[in-house]
């Protein structure tokens, strides 16, 4: 995955709870099996009406957020099904960072996968970013320095797994992280599952 | 060390412990069994041929078509997206060698309903798929979680997941069901209770004298509705209901196997005396037939009560919430939710298209009719359920009543296919998920059992199963 750098622009503010990821990306758009050039799709039945025209009002569809690198939500942002394409469709829509109080807990593992960068914050400092936010400030995000700043509001830190934080920063890929560290542990796991599951290792699946 | 259900099959799959001096921090856990369907799988596959790889184990897949087909005809699949990516699922099992379920074959169905028919599904398992309702595996005590693309790619790879070790709570069921109420109505209960966040970061395990008492197919409802409240894991101990339900299957171990494999899943419980983070104890007895009223899988209420009224809502955030679910469900606060007209029914899903929850909307649709104006159907959720409830007669049944009998398939659940409400429509619907959009854009969905579904398109309204008179016939 790309590596995540320094970010800096708007951040568009979604104060909804709940968003889920069939509003992020709707069903139907699943019938495309690529992962690259979702981006059109995000949001798009809050931001397109059903002649195709722009809903002027959706924030996405606003000056200055048209192109906000950050997204600002309410809690549990990004819960329901699993499918990734929420992430990749933000990605393509060119956002990169996205901050509530609370993430779908499956989403937001999606998102560390593809250097998306979820930060967590409390609800009441979560509020103070969308004030700011709403008010079209610059945003930064240095993630090497678990800082996120706007102007105007005092820099705050956020909390990050460290591992997570390395593997964004480097753009590790996690397939590869296990298999260049862990075959030998994977294989000894293996041959002990097989000694006292002996039944997990005879399927003729037909 | 006393120990819960989670703890126990978590301890037994790791395979390198990521954070050592935590207690419960992260773990490589081993992937036992990995079901693939058509939308999650296309990037994982193409992951795996640009980087060269091959599938670690690849009888422990086991793939279908299910999200995007259609289910008025098996034959050619008209949309040519669908079509292409239903081509490009057998393109890749092929190249991968991973066992398929075809279309037009007696194993295909929903990846929920094929799993445990097929016997892929086993206690003490770990299970996941590219799919959030992989929650409904847990009802066999097995450690089951959806997983993004990526993560079916790394499972494909390397057999493993990186994982953060879950807090636990404990369901308590107590107390007996009343007639008419299922297991929809107490997952749509405690969703209502805890909040569609409730149990985030939670391994909830429904435990009980509530439980023991449930088949195997309320207890997958149960397990499925688990991710509505954002908890990624239900589990449920097995017992002698999941052993009945499983021995003879496919791919169930057979003989010494069988009998070793049991005396196993026997040790598969919470032990007496292990602690839960959190316990929430539920009164079956207290349940009423439920319907959910909103957007979210949390906005549920017992069909006696009424629209709610925002201005009764103190908090800001909650009362925006509200107001905007109502708008999008064109909804007047205050509505008994037994005057709400529908025009649409759903019967199907991976949380109630079984056989079981097609017997109980057929024995409420037979000797009746259809209102007017209400277009109803009925998707079975594997080919093999639409079989058996073929040779039980219940598809004349169902259309002798005026409801389509349909192929199997996730359907109206997720809209990918034609089966989807048109702008404003209502639906009664026995899937699992309300947001805006879910079943094609602009629709309404309203949730429940699929007693209460079958009835509600009798009545032309949402309605009290409990006060359906008797049939006309
Ligand atoms: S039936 Fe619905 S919830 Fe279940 S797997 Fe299919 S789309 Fe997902």
């Amino acid at each position: 995955m790309t590596p995540f750098g320094r970010l800096t622009g708007t951040a568009a503010p979604l104060p909804e709870e709940n968003v889920d990821t069939d509003i992020i990306f709707p069903a139907r758009f699943l019938l495309i099996t690529e992962r690259h050039g979702l981006g059109r799709y995000a949001f798009h039945d809050r931001r397109f009406a059903a002649d195709g025209s722009e809903i002027a009002t959706f924030v996405l569809n606003r000056t200055p957020w048209r192109g906000s690198p950050i997204l600002i939500a309410g809690a549990n942002f990004g819960s329901g099904s699993s499918r990734e394409q929420a992430v990749w469709t933000l990605l393509g829509h060119g956002i990169r960072c996205v901050v509530a109080s609370s993430f779908g807990e499956i989403f937001h593992g999606n998102c560390l996968r593809n250097g998306v960068l979820p930060i967590i914050l409390p609800e009441p400092i979560v509020v103070a970013l969308m004030a700011s936010a709403q008010d079209g400030r610059i945003f930064v995000v240095d993630l090497d320095a678990q800082v996120i700043a706007s102007e105007g509001l005092p820099p705050l830190s956020f909390p990050i797994d460290p591992e997570q934080r390395l593997a964004l920063l480097n753009g590790w890929d996690e397939t590869d992280l296990i298999l260049n560290a862990r075959g030998p542990d994977i294989a000894a796991f293996e041959d002990r599952q097989c000694r006292d599951q002996p039944w997990l290792y005879e399927l003729e699946v037909s | 060390m006393p120990r819960t259900l989670y703890e126990k099959l978590w301890d037994s799959h790791v395979v390198a412990d990521l954070s050592p001096q935590q207690k419960g921090g992260d773990a490589l856990l081993y992937i036992d069994r990995h079901l693939v369907h058509e939308v999650s799988s296309p990037q994982a596959f193409q992951a795996l041929r640009d980087a060269g790889r091959r599938l670690r184990r690849p009888e422990t897949h086991l793939a279908v078509a299910d999200h995007a087909v259609p289910t008025r005809s098996r034959g050619t699949i008209a949309d040519p997206l669908a079509a292409a990516q239903v081509a490009e699922l057998e393109a890749n099992v092929a190249e991968f060698d991973v066992p398929y379920r075809r279309l037009d074959g007696e194993g295909q169905g929903i990846v929920h309903v094929i799993g445990p028919e097929a016997g892929f599904t086993l206690p003490g398992i770990t299970l996941v798929c590219g799919d959030s309702h992989t929650t409904t595996h847990g009802a066999f005590g097995a450690l089951a979680f959806g997983i993004g693309a990526s993560e079916c790619g790394t499972v494909m790879a390397a057999q493993c997941l990186k994982q953060k070790r879950a807090k636990t709570m404990r369901v308590e069921l107590i107390g007996t069901l009343s007639q008419h109420v299922t297991a929809k109505d107490i997952a749509l209960a405690f969703i209502a209770r805890v909040g569609a966040m409730g149990a985030a970061g939670y391994a909830v395990e429904y435990a009980g004298p509530g439980v023991a008492a449930l088949s195997m197919a309320a207890r997958m409802t149960l397990c499925n509705m688990t991710i509505e409240a954002g908890g990624r894991i239900g589990l449920i101990a097995p017992d002698e209901t999941t052993f009945a339900y499983l021995e003879g299957r496919a791919l169930v171990p057979r003989g010494e196997r069988w009998r070793q494999a049991v005396a196993y899943w026997r040790t598969l419980h919470s032990d007496g005396d292990a602690v839960f983070d959190t316990v929430v104890v539920i009164d079956l007895g207290d349940i009423a037939p439920h319907v959910s009223w909103g957007t979210s899988p949390e906005d549920c209420a017992p069909i006696t009560a009424s629209v709610p009224d925002p201005t009764t809502i103190i908090d800001a955030g909650a009362r925006r919430r509200l107001e905007k679910a109502l708008a999008y469900m064109d909804l007047a606060p205050g509505t008994p939710l037994q005057a709400i007209a529908i025009d649409r029914v759903f019967i199907g899903s991976c949380t109630n298209g079984r056989i079981e929850d097609l017997r109980a909307a057929a024995s409420v649709v037979a000797g009746r009719c259809v209102a007017d104006g209400v277009t109803a159907i009925v998707v079975p959720g594997s080919t093999a359920t639409k079989h058996q409830a073929e040779a039980e007669g219940l598809d004349v049944v169902f259309r002798a009543a005026g409801f389509e009998w349909r192929h199997a398939g996730c359907s109206m659940c997720v809209a990918m296919n034609d089966d989807r409400l048109f702008p404003g429509e209502r639906s009664a619907s026995t899937s699992n998920r309300n947001f805006e959009g879910r079943q094609g854009p602009g629709g309404r969905t309203h949730l429940m059992s699929p007693a209460m579904a079958a009835a509600a398109g009798i009545a032309g309204h949402l309605v009290d199963i409990r006060n359906l008179g008797a049939p006309v016939a």
